[in-house]
C-alpha cells in the first residue's frame, strides 16, 4: 500500500497542483461530461482576470475627468493595450455564464446535499461576489454607457423597504453617480471583491476535497482509482487551454464597447442596465419596481440558499437530472417556460394595461400586486399541472419548477438583451 | 500510552475538588474573564461605530446641503404659456403651464433616474430608460413610472422667475399648490 503510493508521487510542478487535488482519484471522475470542467473554468477566469486586471491598474485613472481618456489612452497608445482589455471585458461575460452553468451542473447532478449543503451556499455567495464584481467594473470606463446603466442598477436599490434609500446613496455617496462613486466602485472592483474571491474560493474548493471531490453515483459501485497527474490534471490542462483559446479569438474579433464620455444630461435612448441585469430590466417593463427589482429576485435568491435544508428523505446523488421521469418533467417544463413567457411579455406589452384601465387606484396594486398574483397563479396552476401530469417526487418536483423558473429568466434575459429597441419598444435584433 | 493519559486525566479532575484557596483563585479568574469579554463587546461596538461613522461623514453633501442655490431663469414674459424651457446648467426644465403657472421640474425619471427628454409634438416628457412618459407638470402619464416628477419651488420677484435648485421636492400626484403664479 504505502509503495504504491510512493510510486505514483509526482515530483516538483505537479506537487504544486496536488494541493488542489487528492493523489489518487476515482476514475469515474475522470468522466468529462460528469462537470463539463466548469468549476475549473470558472476558476481560471478569475485568475485571467487578476492577470489581466492587474495590468489594467497600471494604466486606469479612477477620476472622472481622467478615467475615459486613460481608457483612450491604454487602447490607442499601449502594446496590446486594447487586447488586454478585451480579455478583462469578455473574461468576465463568460465567468457570469460559465458560473451560471457550474451552479446549473451542481444542481441537476444534486451536489447540493448532505456534505455539500455549505458548498452550496459558498458557491451562491461567489457567484454573487462575481456579479457585484462585474457590476462595479461596468462603472470603471465612464462613458454613456457606464455612467446610464449603473444609474439604472442602483437606482434599483431604492425600492428595497427600509434601507433601500441609504444603501443607494452609500453606494454612490449621494443621490446621483459622482467622482466618490467612482472611486468608491473602483475599489470594491479591485480590492474588496478580488480579496473576499481569492478567500472564499480556497474555502471552496478545500470544502469539495472535504466531500470527497465530485459527485459520483452510488449506483455501479466502481472504486478504481487512478493518479491524479497525469490522468485528470492533463485533461484540466487541456481544458484550460481550450478556454483561453476561446477568449482570444473573442477578444481578436469583439473589442468591449466604448461608448461617448459619460454625460449625466443625456441618457441613451434605449438605456439597457448591464446585461446580466437584463432579466430583472424586462421584470421592470411589466411590473411596480418594488415587485421587479426587489421582491422576485429576493424571492430567487432566498428559495436558493435554503434549497438543500428542504426536507427531503431522498438522496439526489450525482445522476444527471436525478430520474428518466423528473428528466422528461424537466424537458417539458422547459418547453412550456420556453412558450409561456414571451406571450405573456407579448400580451402585456400590447394589451391595455391595468394602471391606465384604472388610474384612480394605487400604481402599486395595479402594477404591482395584481400582476404578481397573476404570475404566482400561472406558476402555481403550472406545478399543479406538471405534477398530476408526471407523478413526480419530491426532488423531481423542485427540479421541474427550477427548470420552469431558470428557463423563463433565461427567456427573459435574452428578450431584454435583443428585443428591446428605441424607447425600450419590442423589436427585432435586426432591428435595432 | 493510553492507559497513562487516561489516568492523567483522573487525577487533574480530582485536583479541582481541592482547597479553598484554589476555589478563590477560581473566582478570581471567572471575574477576570468576564472583565475580559466586557472589554471585548465595548472594542467591537466602538470599532463598529467608527466604522459606520467612517461610511456616513465626509461627504460633500453634507458640506454644501445648507446653502441655498438660487438659479435665476429669465423674465416672466420670456416664457409662453404651454411651453418647456430646458435648463441643463440647473439640472430641470421649467415648464409653463398652459393657465400661466410655472413649475421647475426634476430631470430625474421618478423610475430610475435616467434623465427625461421633453417631446414637444406629444407634448410630454419621455424617459428613455422604461418609456416612461409625464405630462407638461409632471404628473405620469404612462407607467412604470411610480410618482410625478420631482419639483423645485419656482420664486417669482420683480417679474424674474428663479428657481431654488438646491431644495427638490417629491410628490406622488399632481396637484395646484405646486405651481407658482405670476
Amino acid at each position: 500500500m504505502q509503495s504504491s503510493v510512493n510510486n505514483t508521487k509526482p515530483k516538483r510542478f505537479s506537487g504544486i497542483l496536488l494541493h488542489l487535488h487528492p493523489q489518487l482519484i476515482n476514475e469515474r471522475a475522470l468522466i468529462f461530461n460528469r462537470t463539463f470542467g466548469l468549476g475549473g473554468m470558472a476558476a481560471l477566469l478569475i485568475v485571467l482576470q487578476f492577470i489581466t486586471g492587474i495590468m489594467l491598474r497600471l494604466y486606469y485613472e479612477p477620476f472622472p475627468q481622467k478615467a475615459y481618456d486613460s481608457i483612450i489612452f491604454l487602447q490607442s497608445n499601449v502594446l496590446f493595450g486594447q487586447l488586454i482589455r478585451n480579455i478583462h471585458h469578455w473574461s468576465g461575460v463568460f465567468l457570469i455564464i460559465i458560473a451560471f452553468l457550474h451552479l446549473l451542473r451542481v444542481f441537476f447532478t444534486g451536489g447540493y446535499q448532505s456534505s455539500r449543503k455549505v458548498n452550496w451556499i459558498i458557491g451562491l455567495v461567489l457567484l454573487l461576489l462575481i456579479i457585484g464584481s462585474n457590476f462595479t467594473g461596468y462603472l470603471l470606463p465612464w462613458d454613456q454607457l457606464a455612467y446610464w446603466a449603473v444609474t439604472v442598477g442602483t437606482s434599483l436599490f431604492e425600492y428595497i423597504p427600509f434601507i433601500g434609500t441609504t444603501l443607494k446613496q452609500l453606494m454612490l455617496a449621494g443621490d446621483e453617480v459622482n467622482a466618490q462613486t467612482l472611486l468608491i466602485f473602483y475599489n470594491f472592483h479591485t480590492a474588496v471583491f478580488p480579496i473576499l474571491l481569492l478567500l472564499l474560493m480556497a474555502y471552496h474548493f478545500w470544502r469539495v476535497r472535504k466531500a470527497g471531490g465530485i459527485i459520483l453515483p452510488n449506483k455501479d459501485e466502481g472504486k478504481k482509482t487512478v493518479p491524479t497527474f497525469p490522468n485528470l490534471v492533463y485533461k484540466e490542462f487541456v481544458v484550460a487551454l481550450a478556454l483561453i483559446a476561446v477568449i482570444l479569438t473573442f477578444s481578436l474579433f469583439f473589442s468591449a464597447p466604448l461608448l461617448t464620455k459619460a454625460n449625466p444630461d443625456f441618457s441613451l435612448n434605449p438605456t439597457k442596465a448591464p446585461w446580466y441585469f437584463a432579466g430583472i430590466q424586462e421584470l421592470l417593463m411589466h411590473f411596480h419596481p418594488f415587485i421587479a427589482a426587489f421582491f422576485i429576485p429576493a424571492l430567487i435568491v432566498i428559495s436558493l440558499l435554503v434549497l438543500p435544508f428542504l426536507k427531503n428523505n431522498e438522496v439526489h446523488n450525482g445522476v444527471w437530472f436525478f430520474s428518466e421521469e423528473a428528466k422528461a418533467a424537466a424537458k417539458f417544463s422547459a418547453y412550456s417556460a420556453l412558450t409561456i413567457t414571451p406571450v405573456l411579455i407579448v400580451m402585456n406589452e400590447y394589451l391595455p394595461k391595468l394602471d391606465t384601465l384604472l388610474p384612480s387606484i394605487n400604481s402599486f396594486l395595479t402594477n404591482g400586486l395584481m400582476p404578481l398574483i397573476i404570475l404566482l397563479l400561472i406558476i402555481w396552476l403550472y406545478y399543479k399541472f406538471v405534477s398530476k401530469k408526471y407523478e413526480l417526487s419530491q426532488i423531481g418536483k423542485v427540479q421541474t419548477m427550477f427548470v420552469f423558473i431558470t428557463t423563463a429568466f433565461i427567456v427573459l434575459t435574452i428578450i431584454g438583451i435583443f428585443f428591446r429597441g428605441v424607447d425600450m419598444k419590442l423589436a427585432f435584433p435586426w432591428n435595432l | 500510552m493510553k492507559k497513562k493519559s487516561k489516568k492523567d486525566r483522573t487525577e487533574s479532575v480530582e485536583k479541582v475538588k481541592i482547597s479553598p484557596a484554589e476555589t478563590k483563585l477560581e473566582d478570581r479568574r471567572t471575574f477576570l474573564r468576564k472583565v475580559w469579554k466586557g472589554l471585548g463587546a465595548i472594542a467591537a461596538l466602538e470599532v463598529v461605530s467608527v466604522f459606520f461613522g467612517f461610511l456616513f461623514s465626509g461627504k460633500e453633501e453634507d458640506v454644501e446641503s445648507t446653502t441655498k442655490q438660487i438659479f435665476e431663469a429669465g423674465n416672466v414674459s420670456s416664457f409662453q404659456p404651454d411651453t418647456v424651457t430646458a435648463f441643463r446648467g440647473g439640472r430641470f426644465y421649467l415648464a409653463r403651464l398652459e393657465d400661466g403657472g410655472f413649475m421647475a421640474l426634476s430631470l430625474r425619471c421618478t423610475h430610475l433616474g435616467c434623465s427625461i427628454i421633453w417631446e414637444d409634438a406629444k407634448k410630454n416628457f419621455i424617459c428613455p430608460c422604461h418609456s416612461s412618459a409625464f405630462g407638461i407638470n409632471g404628473e405620469v402619464k404612462n407607467p412604470p413610472a411610480p410618482a410625478a416628477l420631482d419639483y423645485y419651488p419656482v420664486i417669482i420677484e420683480n417679474g424674474k422667475v428663479k428657481v431654488d435648485i438646491g431644495t427638490r421636492l417629491t410628490r406622488s400626484r399632481f396637484n395646484k399648490s405646486q405651481v407658482e403664479y405670476a
